[in-house]
Formats: structure tokens, sequence, C-alpha cells
């Protein structure tokens, strides 16, 4: 670091490019959400902006953190994890109903939107323990299940298919990135395929006629399958260029369900077009490249499983949302990450983030 | 998992190497699955922009259609017989009512509804789609409709507005000629799903030229663009398309004859119809009783429907097309004219003796005595039987049948009514093919004076008045403002004929013959006619020994007596009007020759016409509409407060024989 500056060198080496590049998503989502609000900062717009402005911080204090610090604390926060959610399930069976979050008081926590990160850091945790020799073992696979198992029978039960799929596929990416054999994972995909009619039997009726609808949303024009045609509606009719700021019919006439919320894409498409959605996803492969970058110059190999499995859980976040919005996949109620009114997703991918800068630090420093 | 790779040794170094293709495999899948996304975005927004366009656009606008006004339509010097008045209507719109009990219960004390109405409404509310207005009220007064509108801040769901409704000046005497409107049926809407049929207030043409003539009258619907949103909440008003008007409808009709035409049959059943001689326009067609379109348009209540289900008089047919009656004597010109063709002279003479034998049977003329010596003219004007008995014999039924179809008997014309029953022209070949029987002697007998099979409809004697009149093959026409063709050819023989068959028709009246009560109190205008009384049923010989067969036509039981006809025209020497008048059971034709000479002096004189009718309403009870409305005031008081002793020891009016007129059968 030759640079000679006014600024101290811990902020001189963050990466700025990733921030800016984060910082102008929110920024066009919070411009979205104030025309979702009929052209107004409130309610949502200046919430959000706050919120982002605490959890970016909060994110800036956490890449302090030290790699090892990192991988000492993933056991922990795992068990912690696991303990509240069987509490929120046992709340709810005291109080009735489907429970999802603890209220600690000054906030509503939710232990499974925590446990997307927390799941990728345990398994990069139990990989980098594990003997390299015993990579093509049976050992190398079934903690590693059952690590994601328990978890994902938990937060079935609350129940919530989207984040449930997420801490799988969160799992799934980083035992592949693992090392352990492609076969397993060919197999696994062919056995799913075999088992689906069995998995859509344990669904709840709720979540199998969300599939249903999924796909064939005209089925059901007027209950679930509104918002998969609404959303589709305000994205065609967005064209290329879009309606035009604060011009969309679709969000402002209310036809458009959840337009500040889990379709928030949808209410940018209308105003923004092709143009906007495509500068958010492109804006959103950069952030998550650079993300699978970090992974592959990490120093060790927790950094490595980690930051790969962090910026895969930010990319499942916003292919899971888009596949929805556009009809590509069935309603799941995954919210898209800073540009969605909400907290939950924005901690979680700002903690991905922060995490990510952390691994990065040691990474650069250890090839200097 | 024993199974590594033989001859490899896994160490951290091949996992970085193992983790680093990974990574490039994952983020070249995360890149794949991005542009995938950015596909699917554009394919949405490019490919299927104008589909998704269009729904947008269906999301935002709603449409409300503002019915179109029906054309006009008029008499052939332009007065109105139906036309549109503006009318208050209260409608619900079921997505934006709030609390639907309160405001029904508000709406019952704001505009009297009766516990029918709220329960009709809300049975229609419940099965309703939230967007489909449900109507209220109709044809309020300006007061309560202002007293809604006042209040809508409160009754939300509650649609107030202004539109028009048919109104038809002339009332019952135009009925069965334009008809009537209502709304449309469900499957009138199941055949296309046109919105404009299930607008509140758009009502179709239901019976008669309303509805043959609809689209002509129905006029294009206008469109009432707002923005809303998806909860229904208008945002905006849109630019508005008027709605236009239908076309107006010019008859040939002259609404005062009509009228006057209506009024004149007075208590009677029947109809009255007059044609143009110049060119067979119809001037008037009246069938009576009949119902008040206006109260039909309106929607009539089940107690109304019942009453004119009920009336022997059958006030829901339409007479003049659909009542099939035996034309009795007033085929004896006709049957002169075939004779005449035949090339029989008309001063051969046929001895009347009051009676003529065919095999066993023996049939009577009408005159008991019988008429002695007599040739064609005084046939026809004494009207004997027995000449045309023993003519039509001479000539036989086929050459009877063919004129009678050249006068237009047995013929359905091309006119915009919905059904038209043409009647029976019989023979020889009609018969075998329908009773696989031979024609005999009898058959011609009968048919000769116009009974037997023989069925004519009311318009047909007109046209066949008009037919002898003029000389020429006139067809009937009813549409003022549409351009046809000449009319049709001269009937294509002696005008020596015709003048001599004028003659004898207007000996009939004015010649000390059949009709003399028809003769015109108008002087240098003298009509020329032909009565018919035609028996309802066969006179039994014991009937005639009882007593004289008239005697039993005129009197007893009202539908036993004889249909009286008249057919004719004026002036006899250069006819103008040709009409034809069918009295049901008016017991003789001179009832109807009577009638005739009446509506046939209104086309000359009319105030003195309408002072002998001042009279005679005088003595019926009032005008069509206060019968009418004294008739459903005594129904009311029979009926809704339940069946009086009075009643009971009637006869039920509803028997279904009393619905099918004796004469109808058959065609």
């Amino acid at each position: 670091m030759s640079r000679l500056s006014l600024v101290p060198a811990p902020i001189a080496r963050l990466p700025w490019g990733v921030l800016a590049l984060v910082c102008a998503i929110c920024g066009f989502g919070l411009v979205v959400l104030y025309s979702a609000a009929g052209g107004s900062l409130r309610p949502w717009a200046f919430s959000q902006g706050i919120r982002f402005c605490v959890f970016l911080c909060g994110a800036l204090v956490l890449s302090r953190i030290r790699a090892e610090t990192l991988k000492a604390l993933a056991v922990p926060a795992y068990v912690g994890l696991v303990a509240m959610l069987v509490g929120v399930e046992a709340l709810g069976a005291v109080a009735g109903g489907s429970r999802r979050w603890l209220d600690l008081g000054i906030i509503r926590l939710q232990p499974s939107e925590l446990m997307k990160p927390v799941i990728v850091l345990v398994l990069a945790w139990f990989y980098d323990m594990l003997p390299a020799a015993e990579i093509r073992r049976w050992s190398a696979i079934w903690p590693a299940a059952a690590l994601v198992g328990v978890p994902f029978v938990l937060v079935m039960a609350q129940p919530d298919l989207g984040t449930a799929l997420m801490i799988v596929f969160g799992g799934i990416v980083v035992m592949f990135l693992s090392g352990i054999p492609v076969r397993l994972f060919v197999g696994g995909i062919a056995a799913l395929v075999a088992l689906t009619p069995v998995a859509l039997g344990l669904l709840h009726d709720y979540q199998r006629s969300r599939i249903e609808i999924f796909l064939n949303p005209e089925s059901d024009p007027l209950g679930t399958g509104y918002h998969i045609i609404q959303s589709k509606i305000a994205i065609g009719s967005g064209g290329i260029a879009g309606k035009g700021f604060l011009a969309g019919t679709q969000s402002h006439l209310d036809y458009l369900p959840e337009g500040h919320t889990d379709f928030v894409f949808a209410t940018m498409a209308e105003e923004w077009g092709l143009l906007g959605g495509v500068g958010i996803i492109a804006g959103y492969l950069l952030v998550i490249g650079w993300g699978m970058r970090v992974a592959r110059r990490a120093a060790t190999r927790f950094g490595r499983l980690a930051a790969g499995g962090l910026a895969t859980t930010i990319f499942f976040y916003v292919a899971i949302n888009l596949s929805m919005v556009m009809g590509l996949a069935p309603v799941v109620g995954i919210p898209l990450p800073l540009v969605s009114f909400g907290g939950s997703a924005m901690m979680t991918v700002l903690i991905c983030l922060g995490m990510l800068i952390a691994i990065d630090r040691e990474g650069r420093a250890a090839a200097r | 998992m024993a199974s590594g790779r033989p001859g490899r040794f896994i160490t951290d170094q091949t996992l970085v190497y193992t983790f680093t293709r990974r990574a490039l495999v994952l983020g070249g899948l995360q890149i794949g699955l991005g542009g995938l996304l950015a596909g699917r975005m554009a394919w949405l927004s490019i490919a299927q922009k104008d589909k998704y366009d269009r729904l947008a656009e269906s999301n935002r606008v709603q449409s409300q259609l503002i019915p179109p006004r029906r054309g006009w339509i008029v008499d052939r010097h332009g007065k109105p017989i139906a036309i549109n008045r503006t009318s208050f209507r209260v409608d619900l719109i079921p997505d934006r009512l709030q609390d639907p009990d309160r405001i029904i219960d508000e709406l019952r004390g704001l505009l009297d509804l009766s516990p029918e109405d709220v329960k009709r409404i809300k049975d229609v509310l419940d099965k309703a789609p939230g967007y489909q207005p449900v109507p209220v009220a109709e044809n309020l007064d300006y007061e309560r409709y202002a007293t809604i509108s006042l209040r809508q801040a409160d009754l939300p769901g509650v649609a107030p507005s202004s539109g028009y409704a048919r109104a038809y000046p002339l009332g019952a005497a135009v009925a069965h000629l334009v008809g009537y409107v209502g709304p449309a049926s469900v499957e009138d809407y199941k055949k296309n799903h046109d919105p404009l049929l299930i607008t509140p207030g758009f009502k179709v043409g239901k019976e008669g030229l309303e509805r043959t003539m609809e689209p002509w009258l129905r006029g294009k619907p206008g469109a009432k663009r707002t923005e809303v949103t998806a909860h229904g909440k208008l945002v905006a008003d849109l630019t508005t398309r008027p709605e236009q008007m239908g076309n107006m409808l010019r008859l040939t009709i002259d609404a005062g004859l009509q009228d006057f035409a209506a009024r004149r049959m007075g208590t009677n059943s029947g109809a009255v119809t007059v044609i143009d001689v110049a060119n067979g326009n119809i001037l008037a067609m009246a069938s009576m009783p009949a119902y008040d379109p206006n109260s039909f348009s309106d929607g009539i209540g089940q107690s109304e429907w019942a009453m004119a289900s009920a009336d022997d008089h059958l006030p829901l047919m339409n007479k003049a097309l659909q009542g099939l009656y035996p034309p009795g004597s007033t085929v004896k010109p006709m049957v002169a004219l075939a004779l005449l063709r035949a090339g029989v002279p008309a001063s051969d003479m046929v001895v009347c003796s009051g009676a003529y034998r065919v095999g066993n049977g023996l049939f009577h003329c009408w005159r008991h005595g019988g008429h002695g010596a007599i040739d064609m003219h005084r046939a026809i004007a004494q009207s004997c039987d027995i000449y045309f008995y023993t003519m039509a014999r001479r000539i036989g039924i086929d050459q009877i049948a063919r004129m009678a179809r050249l006068l237009g008997m047995g013929e359905k014309y091309e006119l915009p009514f919905r059904s038209q029953r043409y009647g029976t022209v019989p023979d020889t070949a009609w018969k075998l093919a329908k009773y696989h029987k031979p024609w005999t002697a009898a058959d011609t007998v009968n048919s000769a004076i116009g009974q037997g099979y023989m069925l004519v409809n009311p318009l047909q004697l007109a046209v066949m008045a008009s037919r002898i009149a003029s000389g020429q093959v006139l067809q009937p026409r009813i549409i003022g403002n549409k351009h046809y063709g000449p009319q049709g050819p001269p009937i294509g023989f002696d005008s020596e004929h015709v003048d001599f068959i004028h003659r004898a028709m207007r000996d009939v009246v004015g010649g000390g013959g059949t009709a003399i009560a028809a003769r015109l109190p108008v002087a240098g205008v003298e009509m020329a006619g032909k009565t018919g009384s035609a028996q309802v049923r066969r006179i039994s010989m014991a009937d005639r020994l009882a007593g004289r067969a008239g005697a039993l036509g005129t009197g007893g039981d009202w539908k036993l007596r004889d249909h009286g006809h008249f057919l004719g025209f004026a002036p006899f020497d250069n006819p103008r009007y040709a009409i034809g008048v069918t009295l049901e059971h008016a017991g003789h034709g001179a009832a109807a020759a009577v009638v005739a000479r009446d509506v046939m002096t209104w086309l000359f004189a009319p105030e003195r016409a309408m002072a002998t009718l001042a009279a005679n309403e005088a003595q019926w009870g009032g005008g069509i509409s206060e019968r009418m409305a004294a008739e459903t005031a005594r129904w009311d008081t029979a009926h809704l407060a339940g069946p009086t002793p009075e009643q009971e020891a009637n006869p039920d009016p509803a028997t279904p024989d009393a619905k099918i007129p004796p004469g109808e059968r058959g065609d």
C-alpha cells in the first residue's frame, strides 16, 4: 500500500467499489419505494434508508472481525439459532398458529433468517476441520447433512418453505465447494425428481396450491395466481424503457399486491422497464461475482468455503425472488434484498457482505 | 465412502484446486441464471409487451356502457308511436357496497320498496358478480331520484342514474303492432356475451316491430371510461364516448287511424286492418284487446301477467296475424271472380229454394225460404249460399283455390313480424296430402261459402280486399322508410270482371244487400264490401229444427257465437282504401260492417267519426285505458283479496279451451 493519504489505512483498504454498488442498489430501491408510496418518503423509503445506514454500519463493524473469530463463533451461533428455532416452535405451540419470530422486546428476531449465513459458516467450519483425506467418505457427508437437516426441519415446521429451501441450498453449495464427489449431487438431483410427488404430499395445502397455481396462474386469477399475473402484467407493460417514474399504473392503482415488499421488482420494472431490470440484475451479479472472487483468493479453507457460500446465499435471494416475480418459480415469499421494504433480508445480506469484506481483508493481506 | 479415485491421494492442495474449479463452475451457473432471468424479463417486456399493455389497460380502465337511446318509431306523417322519455333509476354496485343490510334497509324507506322487492334485491345481490350493477328501482319520480342523489355520500354502492325509458303515447292501440321492450334474457346474453345486454336500464325489443327491427332501432352504446384502483375506487374520469341513438323507424301506419280503429272495436275481440290501395301500405293494423306496452316495457307484475293470460279475449295475441278464422261469405266475391274467369256467365241463373242436396247431406242457404231465381250480381249482394254451392261445383275447387291464392289467401307476407299464421286454402291435392282422402262434393260446397277447411287471418281479408279493389297483386307493406321495389303485377284478367265484382260489392252495402249498415255517412263516397259470418261449430239438424240458425249464432255462450267478418274498399268507383275487419264471436258480419263503416268514415270525415266514437265510448265505460284500468281494479279485488263466493260461482276463465279460439286451429 503505497497510497499516502489522509484516510486511515483500514478505511482506505475497504472494497469501495462493492460498497458503492451496494449503496447504488439500495438507493435505487429507495427511489422505487418512494414511487410505490405514491411519491412519498413515508411510509417506506425513509425508514428503509435509515435501516440501511444502520445495517451498513453494522456490516462495516462486522468486517473488522477476523476470519478466525468468525470460525470460532460459527458453532455457538448455530447451536444458539437451533435453540431459538425450537423456542419459536414451542411458543407457537403454546400461543397457537404459526410463529416465525421471537419478540426480544426491542426487535423481533427471526432466527430462520439468521440461519442462512450461519449454516454456511458452520459447514465451512466443519469442512475446514475435516482432514482432506476424508472428503470422499461418509464421514464427510452425514454430519453436514445433519447440520443442514435440523434447521431445515424446524423451519419447514414453521412453515416457511422459501427460507427452508434457502438453508438447504446454502448447505449444498458449501458441500459442493468442499469437494465431495460430484456424482452425489447428480444422484441427489435424480432422487429429488423421483421423490417430488412424495414431497408434494408432505407440503401444507397452501404451499401445494401455490405450486399448482405457479404452474397455471390463470387457474386462480383472483386468488394466489393473482400475484403472479399482476406481476407479469407490470413487468411486461413496462416495456424496454418503462412507463416513467411515478407513472406505473399497476402499482399506483393497487393492482400489484406486495408491490413494496416481495414484488418490488415488478414495481421497479413497470416504471424503469427492461433497462432498470437489467441494471439491477447486473448490479447484483457484480456484487456476487466479487464475492466469488473473494472466495477464490481467500487464504484459508474456511475463508474459501464461507465466502463462496455467503456470496451464493446473496445469489439465491436474488434468483428466487426474480424467478418468482417473473412467473418462473412459485410464490415462496423471498424478498429482493436491499430493494424490498423490510429489515430481515437486508440484515442478512449485509451480514454476508460484512463477513465477505472480513475474509477479503485477510486474503489480500496474505497475498501481499 | 471408501471409493477415492484410485492412484490419487487427496491433499489440501488438491482440495484447493477442486475448490477453484467448482467455484468457477458455480460462478458460471450464477451468471447463466442471471442471463436467463434477464432473458425472461426481455421476453415479457419486449415480445409480450402488447399483451401485457392491454391487460394493464383493462385493469386500469373500467368502461361502463351507456345504453343507447332507441330509435323512434313514427307513423307516416312523423307522429310518434314509440319514443324515449327520461327516467330515473337506482342500482346497487355490489363491489362498492358496505353493509348491504343497512343500505337496503335505508333504501326501503327512501324508495318505498315492497318486501317482495327487498327479497329480489337480496337474492340477486347474492349471486351477482361484484362489478355488475343490481337494479333496485326503475322509473322513479324526480324527487326520489334527487333524494338518493343527495344522500349518495352515506350510501356507498348505491348508484342513482338517469336514463331513458320507452314510451308509447298511443298505449294499447299499438301494442300488437310495435310490441314492447324489456331486459335482455339470459339466453340472449349467452349467445355473444355482449356486455351491453346486462347494462342496467338497457332494453331490447321483446315483441312486434320492436323485436324484429331491433338491429335498426338499437343504436350504439356509449362508454364512460374511468380510471379505478384494484379496490374499485374511482381515481379519475377519462374520456367519455357518447352513445349513438338508434335509427328512426317510419311506418306506413297512420297513427290517428290506428288509434281510432283500436278504440272503435270497443269491447270486442278482433282485428281491423286498413290498406292503401295505391301502394299496399298498411295504414292501420289493430288487434284488440291488447296489453299496455308502456307498463309491459316497465316490467309487469305477476298479477298483471296472470290477468292477461287468463282473459278469454286473448290480449296477448296479435289476432291480425295470428288469429285464424273460417272466412265465411267474405270469400264470395273471390269465388265469383273464379267463376267469371272460368267462363261462367254472370247472367246464369240458379234457383235457390233454401236447401241444396249433395248426396245424403242437405246444405242450407242462410235465408230460410231461399232467394228464388238468382244471378251472380244478386247472389253476391244477397249473399246467396245456394248460388255458390251450385256454381262452385260447376268449376270445381281447384280453380277456386287458385283464385284464392292469387288474392292473398294462404299466403305468408314479407312483413317484419315474428309469427304469421297464414291459414289454409284447401284443394284436392291438399286434402289428399293432409287427410289421405279424396276431395268430395260436400267439401266444395263448404269451401264455396268460406267454411269447412278454409282458414284466413284478418290481415289476409284486408289484402284480399285490396287486391280485388286494385286489380293488382298488392303486397302489404309496413316500413315507411324502406325502399321497396314496384308493387306486384296486375291480377291479369278482364277489367270488366273486376268492375262487375266492384258493382256487386257496392250493392252489398248500398243496393239493399246484406250490409246496409256499412253505408258511409259521407256524401259522394260509397263503400263496396262483403260481410261474412263464420260458424264456430257445425249447426246440427237438431239446432236447425229447434229454431233459426242465426239465433243460435248470435245468442248463447259468447264462445259459441259466429265470428263476424267484413272486407271492403272505398270509394267503390275509385278505390283508395281497403279494409278487413274481424270481430270474434260478434254473432254476424253486420257487426264487423258497422266497425268498418266508422273506420272508413274516419279517413274521409274524421270529425264525424270521432263524434260517433265519443258517443260509443260513453256507453262502453270510457276509452281503452279507462276500461283497462277498471278491469285491472276488478281483477285485483277479486284475486288479491282471495277468492270471493261470487267469483267461485263463475266458471274459471283460464280453462284451456278458452285460450284457443275455435277458429284458430289448423293452418
